[in-house]
């Protein structure tokens, strides 16, 4: 599966950027293995270690396996300003994690973010790909009760 | 396609999306067939309107009229009374004690603004090319390719002064002419949409609402260095900015105005998007290249220059998102009328992301020279909940605080620098008077400790130097001297670091020290924070005269550090307290407050720790 994700691009080095989001999108629980890093290395024809190097770099990538929904919660001054404090604690609350940690269904892991850039609406969380704003602690408990009965 | 007579715009940019937007227009979609109205009543999508807190909003023409906050209930409402009775809903304008705005130029929000980049923004349907050419799209490009030379297109930007919008304030000119005059093979046009900085918003707003504008001020710049091959380098963390820019590159790759020969003419051009992973060093341009290339986003030293050695070496130009979209309007307007707006160093427009404790959060767009007071009073509305100014940072992390002082200096790159802040980016972060400016500086840096690279020592252990003291600090630990040292160790982060981020990282403390150095030193010497918000410098005291002795309190608190009897009123253990605020959220009566100052029974103890060699740092 990695290997076909990887060949709908060039075997260049700058596309591993992208071959690593992608590889960590298509995986149920949203990471990246060592045997997927080694399939990469093979494909671009880099070391291991280079893509370790990458893969550590960049917040948004994980080596551990995680939740099946990213939440991601906006730490910043302008949200900060806004109680995005509050928000972080009714989260930590709701989903009985702390920052990091998946939640014990395997649904949720709760991480905190450098600025989103909704910051007209903060505070402001984004769940995969979705961004809420505006948040209320009665808000965040809504959102996660929607998504818990979507399953 | 049929002639429709209103046309509903609803503003579908990030802000009002997470408010609801999408829904909203569904509902329009479901309401309009029911009603049989499909086919008179146009429904566009457009990017961001700029006032993010009325969200969602939205502006239906011919006669412009602006509702705010919308929800789906309102639908119906709109679709009956405007769309069928011709009678607009006015609980849904935006009004004030004495009026009621029906139209959006009638909105205060938009009376000070003059729109240049973002001219489109909230006006056209991001996604439709045909808008875009129908304002006036890549008719610059047209004419450029078409009738000027390199260094002709180079030299009118020269005439009109463009600064670079994404921080540094570097004349556009400059970096043009050093690529141009640079012989190679291969050069390349990057657009830098690692928009990092908290609080500011403008490239994404831009790469969302009016993607083509970017893609034309990036041919513009690639015809006048002589590129044909150029990257956009978004953040993953926006993913509609992305869409929409990938879409625009299809649709003018598909009719001619992106790819070979661009207008019948020799300039060929192909743009690729590229997307971030999380680090906020990426926005420094030598990080940024590394990325392209699929590294790490560690900085490299400066020169060589991108100018001289940038993406695999070869001669590069990175501008940001915002830049580029003043290029288009300075060709069609010229250089002399972009030129007339602004100050003698600052030329133009800037747009500001109004964020924090203001009435009217969003994007803006105001002439550079606009005073502080015209920005944050008129054009954003003042401060909301009745509170009093205290603070505004300007430049996101890299940026420094300016106070109630300052608010008629003129916002220009100089101005702003002379007294310690930048315009960076643009974010403009409000603060009330019930903000810590210590605690606002400490989160500053824990955001730049965090985002440091850690290649380079002055930032990765520099930086963490002045954390442990602000947080010694803001935790009744500070001493004497400790000032001075966030100075010392501040000024050395700033002359030492490699790239931007260590040498403006400093900024916020430095400049909240400059400002509000009493705040400071209560937090050192007095043990007390004012405002209440270190929680360490503050404790919570139950009034008994007010007290009802209903227990409430004594039963929430978690460490069961508050005890008493109806007869004689509850007090609260200060030494055990965890400073929670369960008892304050309780209390019926208010009888709970919190006050400013360690507990002196706490000053004591941890005196007596102190002694005894148990301390808390070193």
């Amino acid at each position: 599966m990695t290997l076909e994700i990887c060949q709908k691009y060039a075997p260049n080095k700058d596309n591993l950027i992208q071959i690593l989001h992608d590889v960590q999108d298509a995986h149920p629980q949203h990471y990246i293995s060592p045997e997927a890093v080694d399939v990469i290395a093979e494909y671009l024809g880099v070391p291991a270690n280079h893509i370790y190097g990458v893969l550590t770099f960049y917040t948004m990538y994980s080596t551990s396996p995680r939740g099946k929904n990213i939440i991601r919660l906006c730490e910043s001054p302008p949200c900060y300003i806004k109680g995005s404090d509050n928000i972080l604690r009714k989260l930590k609350v709701l989903l009985g994690v702390q920052t990091g940690g998946t939640s014990k269904d395997g649904l949720f892991t709760l991480e905190l973010c450098a600025c989103l850039g909704v910051c007209g609406n903060a505070p402001v969380m984004m769940i995969n790909e979705d961004v809420y704003g505006d948040l209320t602690e009665e808000k965040v408990e809504e959102i996660i009760e929607r998504i818990r009965g979507m399953k | 396609m049929s002639l429709k007579r209103i046309d509903l715009l609803i503003c579908c940019g990030s802000g009002c999306i997470s408010a609801g937007a999408l829904k909203i227009k569904e509902r329009f979609h479901e309401v309009l067939q029911e009603k049989n109205l499909a086919n008179e009543i146009n429904i566009i999508e457009t990017g961001c309107m700029g006032p993010c807190d009325y969200g969602p909003v939205m502006v239906i023409y011919p006669e412009g009229t602006f509702y705010k906050a919308v929800s789906p209930d309102d639908v119906e409402e709109i679709v009956n009374e405007h769309f069928i009775k011709g009678r607009p809903v006015a609980r849904l304008m935006l009004q004030d004690e004495e009026n009621t705005f029906s139209t959006q130029k009638e909105v205060p929000f938009y009376q000070k603004q003059v729109k240049v980049a973002l001219a489109n923004c909230g006006y056209i349907d991001p996604e439709s090319m045909d808008e875009y050419i129908a304002t006036g799209g890549y008719e610059a490009l047209g004419t450029v390719l078409t009738t000027m030379s390199p260094q002709e297109t180079i030299d009118l930007i020269k005439k009109s002064g463009l600064r670079g919008r994404g921080g540094g304030g570097f004349p556009t000119h400059i970096k043009w002419q050093m690529v141009h005059d640079n012989a190679s093979d291969e050069k390349y046009v990057i657009c830098n949409g690692d928009e990092g900085d908290p609080g500011a918003f403008m490239d994404r707003s831009l790469l969302e609402g009016d993607p083509h504008r970017i893609l034309e001020g990036m041919m513009i710049a690639a015809y006048a260095i002589g590129a044909n091959a150029g990257f956009l380098y978004i953040r993953a963390e926006y993913p509609l900015a992305i869409k929409r820019i990938k879409l625009a590159i299809a649709q003018a790759k598909e009719v001619g105005l992106m790819g070979q020969n661009v207008f019948g003419t020799k300039f060929c051009f192909d743009a690729e998007v590229r997307t971030g992973a999380g680090a906020f060093v990426c926005g420094e341009e030598t990080a940024l290249i590394h990325s392209i290339e699929g590294s790490r986003g560690n900085p490299t030293p400066k020169p060589p220059y991108p100018a001289l050695q940038g993406l695999w070496g070869k001669p590069t130009i990175v501008n940001n998102v915002e830049t580029f979209g003043n290029i288009p309007t300075i060709f069609l307007k010229g250089a002399e009328w972009f030129a007339s707006m602004g100050t003698e160093t600052s030329k133009g427009t800037k747009v500001f992301a109004l964020t924090g404790d203001i009435k009217n959060t969003g994007l803006v767009e105001v002439p550079m020279g606009i005073t502080l007071r015209e920005l944050i009073f008129d054009v954003g509305g003042g401060m909301t909940g009745g509170h009093k100014f205290k603070a505004v940072q300007l430049g996101g992390p890299s940026g420094g605080c300016l106070t109630v002082e300052h608010l008629d200096v003129p916002v220009d790159y100089e101005s702003l620098k002379e007294r310690g802040a930048m315009m960076g980016s643009g974010g403009v972060i409000v603060m009330n008077d019930t903000k810590c400016m210590v605690n606002i500086a400490k989160f500053f840096m824990d955001f730049c400790v965090d985002e440091s690279c850690g290649k380079c020592s002055p930032c990765r252990i520099g930086l963490k130097q002045m954390l442990d003291i602000l947080e010694r600090i803001t935790s009744g630990h500070g001493k004497e001297g400790d000032i001075e040292e966030l100075q010392r160790l501040g000024e050395a982060v700033n002359k030492l670091s490699l790239c931007g981020l260590g040498q403006s990282a400093p900024n916020p403390v430095l400049s909240t020290i400059r400002y509000f150095r009493e705040e400071y030193e209560a937090h050192i010497r007095d043990k007390s924070c004012a405002t209440k918000v270190c929680l360490d410098l503050m404790h919570f005291d139950i009034d008994k005269s007010r007290c009802i002795g209903c227990s409430l309190c004594a039963r929430k608190c978690p460490v069961t550090c508050i005890t008493g009897s109806r007869e004689d009123k509850y007090t609260i253990h200060q030494l055990d307290c965890v400073k929670c605020g369960n008892c304050q959220d309780v209390c019926p009566v208010k009888a709970v407050s919190r006050i400013p100052g360690m507990h002196p029974e706490v000053i004591t103890k941890r005196e007596a720790e102190a002694k005894s060699g148990n301390h808390h740092d070193e």
